[in-house]
Order: C-alpha cells, then sequence, then structure tokens
C-alpha cells in the first residue's frame, strides 16, 4: 500500500505546493469579485462581501491549525513550511473583512468605527483577534523569529487565542443563523482540544503501548 | 470669454440623482448577466451540492435564478403626499436585497430562490374579533381597493435603508370592510406555510432558525393608523415574490421586520399577538420596534443608517435615523405616556 509518511519533497516541489496554496487563498476571492460584478451577490452586496471575507478568514484559520496535527500524524515535516503562507491569508482575509466593514458599511465614518468597536462586545472580540493576527503576520518573517527567540515563539503562541475569538465573534454576530457559526465553534474546539497536554500525554502512551504490543 | 465659472444662473440644473436614460441598465442586459454565469456552468455546480450545505458553509454556489417571476402592471393613484421628493431605490436592488428568510438568510437568496413561488390561486383569511370575516382571493387583493402609490423609507434593523414606492391600499379599508369589534385590540398577521416551496422553512440552516411559520403583529391604533399599507406592487407592478407576493404589510416607521411578507391570514384579538422575532430574542426584538436612533439594538448602533441609493458600492451614504423614520407627525401620538425604552 502507498505509505503517505513515506512521502518527501524536494524543495522545488514544495514551491508547488505553496504554489498551490496561494492559488486556493488567491480564487474565493477571484470568485467573490466576479461574484460582485455580475450582481450575483445581491443588488446591495455589502453584507455579503463583509461575511464571505470573515469565514475567508475562518477558513484560512482552521486550515492553519490543521497543518500541524496533520503534519505529525504522517510525519510530514516540509508541511510545516506552508503554515506561514496560510497564515498571513488569515491576516489578508481578515483586513478586508474590516476594511469593507469600515469602508462599505460604516462608510469611513470614523467615530462610528470606534464606537461600534468600544461599544459591540461581537466588535471587540474580533477587534482583539485583528490586532493578534497583524501582531503574528508583522513578526512573520524569518528575521523577526530569529532575534525574538523565545519570545517569537510565546507571542505566536497567540493564535490559539485567535482560536477561540474568532469563531466567539462570529457566533455572536448572527441575527438566528447560528447553525453555521456553530460548526466553526465546534471545528477549533476539536483543534485546540487535540493540542491539550492530557490528550497529548493519551496519545503517547497509547503509541508506547503500541510499540510495547509488537515487542 | 474671461468667465470661468462653469454654471451660468438661470439654466435649469439637473437634481444629483437624476441619471441620463442611456445610464439605466435596460432589463434585458440585466437579465442577461445572470444567463452569462448561469451558461458557465456555475449553476450545475451549485444544484449537484445540496441545498443543506449550499446555504452554509459553501454558499460561494448558489443556485441560479431558473426563470424570472412575471409581475404584471398595476392601476392606481400616485398620493402626493408620501415622500414624492425622495431619492428612489432603484427597483433592481429592492429586488436583490432581501430579508425573507423562508427563502434562506443571505440577502440575494430570496431573488434567487423565489423565483418560481405560486401566488396564484392565493386566499388572505381575515377573522377573529371582526363583524364580517371574509377570505378574499387572488384577484380580490388588487380589486377591491382601490391603489395608490406611496414612496415610503424602509429601515432595516441591520442599520441600512431604501426609499420604495409601494403600490396598496390602507389596512385600515380592509379593517373597516370586516368591521372590529370592541374586543379586538391587536391584529396578528402570518406569512404562508410552504416548506415545498419555501426551502427555508425545510432546512433550519437555511431558514435561520426561525420557528415557522413568521408571525407579527400590531395595536389596533397602529394597524388603524393611515401609514399603514397592505402592499401588492412596487414600482407600478405587482409584488416579486422575494418582496413578499402577492400581498404583504408595509408598517414605514418601524423596524422592516414588522413589515411581513406574503400574508396568509389576519387576526384580530383581544391580546397581544406573539411575534417571529420577539420571540426569538426578546431583549433585541420588541414587540413595537419603533425606529429609534436613541435605543441601540445589541449588534447595531441605531443613530444613524446607510441609505441604500442608485450608484455603485460607495455611492451609498451614511445619514442619521429619525425617531419613527422620520414619521413623527402621523404616528408619534399613538406611543404618548409610553417609555419608548421600555417599549422597544
Amino acid at each position: 500500500m502507498f505509505n503517505i509518511t513515506a512521502l518527501r519533497v524536494s524543495p522545488k516541489q514544495l514551491l508547488w505546493v505553496k504554489l498551490v496554496f496561494h492559488l486556493i487563498g488567491l480564487i474565493p476571492i477571484t470568485w467573490l469579485v466576479f461574484t460582485v460584478l455580475s450582481s450575483r451577490a445581491g443588488g446591495d452586496p455589502v453584507q455579503h462581501i463583509i461575511h464571505f471575507t470573515g469565514i475567508g478568514a475562518l477558513n484560512a484559520l482552521l486550515t492553519t491549525l490543521l497543518i500541524s496535527p496533520i503534519a505529525k500524524r504522517f510525519k510530514l515535516g516540509w508541511l510545516m513550511q506552508t503554515r506561514r503562507l496560510v497564515g498571513l491569508y488569515v491576516f489578508a482575509y481578515a483586513t478586508l473583512h474590516i476594511v469593507a466593514f469600515f469602508s462599505l458599511d460604516l462608510l469611513f465614518a470614523w467615530g462610528l468605527f470606534l464606537s461600534e468597536v468600544a461599544k459591540r462586545p461581537y466588535i471587540l472580540v474580533g477587534a482583539v483577534a485583528y490586532v493578534i493576527v497583524s501582531a503574528l503576520a508583522f513578526t512573520s518573517f524569518k528575521i523577526l523569529m530569529r532575534k525574538m527567540g523565545r519570545r517569537w515563539q510565546t507571542l505566536h503562541n497567540g493564535v490559539y487565542l485567535v482560536a477561540i475569538l474568532a469563531p466567539i465573534h462570529f457566533y455572536w454576530s448572527v441575527k438566528s443563523e447560528i447553525v453555521e457559526p456553530s460548526l466553526y465553534i465546534l471545528g477549533f474546539s476539536l483543534l485546540l482540544a487535540w493540542r491539550l497536554p492530557i490528550w497529548q500525554k493519551m496519545r503517547t502512551s497509547r503509541l508506547a503501548m503500541a510499540a510495547k504490543d509488537k515487542q | 470669454m474671461a468667465n470661468h465659472s462653469r454654471f451660468t444662473p438661470g439654466i435649469l440644473k439637473k437634481a444629483r440623482w437624476h441619471i441620463q436614460d442611456n445610464q439605466v441598465t435596460p432589463e434585458s442586459v440585466f437579465k442577461a448577466r445572470r444567463h452569462i454565469v448561469k451558461a458557465m456552468g456555475l449553476g450545475a455546480i451549485g444544484a449537484s451540492i445540496s441545498g443543506y450545505v449550499q446555504a452554509g458553509l459553501f454558499d460561494l454556489f448558489g443556485e441560479q435564478p431558473q426563470t424570472s417571476f412575471i409581475t404584471t402592471p398595476l392601476t392606481f393613484e400616485a398620493n402626493a403626499r408620501f415622500g414624492q421628493d425622495e431619492v428612489r431605490t432603484p427597483f433592481d436592488k429592492v429586488t436583490t436585497h432581501n430579508n425573507f428568510y423562508e427563502f434562506g438568510t443571505s440577502k440575494q437568496d430570496p431573488s434567487d430562490n423565489a423565483q418560481q413561488y405560486k401566488v396564484e390561486p392565493w386566499q388572505l383569511r381575515i377573522e377573529g374579533e371582526v363583524e364580517r370575516p371574509i377570505t378574499l382571493d387572488y384577484q380580490d387583493l388588487t380589486k377591491l381597493f382601490p391603489l395608490e402609490e406611496r414612496i415610503y423609507r424602509l429601515r432595516c434593523v441591520e442599520a441600512w435603508s431604501m426609499v420604495i414606492p409601494w403600490v396598496g391600499f390602507p389596512l385600515a379599508a380592509l379593517l373597516k370592510k370586516v368591521g372590529v369589534t370592541s374586543k379586538g385590540k391587536y391584529v396578528a398577521f402570518e406569512t404562508a406555510f410552504d416548506p415545498e416551496q419555501m426551502p427555508g422553512q425545510k432546512s433550519r440552516l437555511m431558514g435561520g432558525g426561525i420557528h415557522y411559520p413568521y408571525v407579527e403583529g400590531l395595536t389596533i391604533a397602529e394597524a388603524m393608523n393611515e401609514l399603514t399599507l397592505m402592499s401588492v406592487g412596487l414600482y407600478g407592478k405587482t409584488l416579486p415574490p422575494q418582496n413578499g407576493a402577492p400581498i404583504r404589510l408595509v408598517v414605514p416607521w418601524k423596524y422592516g421586520f414588522k413589515s411581513i411578507k406574503s400574508i396568509v391570514r389576519i387576526r384580530v384579538m383581544d391580546k397581544q399577538p406573539p411575534t417571529s422575532w420577539n420571540q426569538l430574542a426578546p431583549h433585541e426584538y420588541g414587540f413595537y420596534a419603533n425606529v429609534n436612533p436613541a435605543v441601540d439594538h445589541p449588534r447595531w448602533s441605531q443613530a444613524s443608517e446607510r441609505r441604500i441609493g442608485e450608484g455603485g458600492l460607495f455611492s451609498a451614504q451614511r445619514i442619521d435615523t429619525l425617531p419613527f423614520n422620520g414619521y413623527s407627525e402621523f404616528v408619534a401620538s399613538l406611543y404618548e405616556g409610553m417609555d419608548l425604552r421600555q417599549f422597544y
């Protein structure tokens, strides 16, 4: 049987993998532009654009959090090198999400923007998540990673906080259609739970037992 | 000539909103754009994904409208008292930006999913605390009362607004016809329940978790107010289904969700009827739902609104919201002595 753990990729092949990831990141935006221009997104697509880019950010975030479990499970070390790329798409989509809200919905009303962030808990939660995502994006350069040393890892653990805040922001923002945000909360909960020390321990002990059985 | 002034006094200046005939997209071109999308096979991809999934995570590929709903011109008189000077939101925006969860929760879902909706035959029953309960058939809706056009502002609780030329008759005319008894204190309304035709009633994910059929209510004084309109058309033609065909309520001083669509039953009652959004989230949506810039919704400031006009994405305007949506002179007296923070 084909063994996925034996899969190795050359640096050149990794470039191709990254290209595919870029395409996956860019196609939805192209699609959004197309649907808006072709009136497919409705006569007033403002809320559609805000929702679409927000969902895009969530999907990219889910993907970044999926990478390390998959890489560990199938021993695909090279896959870890796509994490920064996907993480930057989280930042890109979240930025589009906020720019759309500020420009298309609030029509650049600064005062209203600031008071809404302060007054609406769901927006505040989203704003905190965005500040963290921005910090991660701005410190994503390898040179900064080297300079910051251990503090870089501490800062980038902030992604777990984003994984809690972002789905809450989504759930809190809807009027009644809670099924979709609930699915995101479930997805992020599973990905976070997978990283809990208790599960890590159980997995390692199970692996140890399996190794013992083999002997 | 040394005069650099571009504007010569005395020459008629066209209003800012006036667009030239050649700037108006012909209906055929507007529709053709949808056909292009369809022709590219995207509709086929959409159709292969189940409706359940379609409405949610993958709302990338919605189904394309199969055919257009046929609307017919109405005979009516313009009522000059209401909003003749307002810039109207264009027909294509009024009919493609809709909250009608029975056809899906995205703004474009109703126009995409409602084009096959059958509005004929239709029956509207008026009953309860009335002297002469009646059932109106489809033809009665446009024939029983003289129709008039009124240009009303529509303010959504989500803080966007439109200006729409409705065609209809006052609800008061209908209530007078059936004769409200002395016990009639409230009026309850109910939207059609037809899960076969309304996918949002069939799937919880698509219908936003509302308990159907959708119900709304007014006090008898609100129902008898001259502003309260039973609408059967907009822009001179019968209503498209996404706007509540064949007959809907329009209560312009309240948030849009009070203006219940596709009504099959009107019941005059002696007590306050339950209303859908109030049942779902009573701390967010009151029974009255009067437009009030001083009372914020937990998720939206109501102090201002985005007026959807005739231009592109950035052409909308942010304007101050007025108490009772600017209709105080007609309705403020209905709420004298009431604390509008408590009765929101």
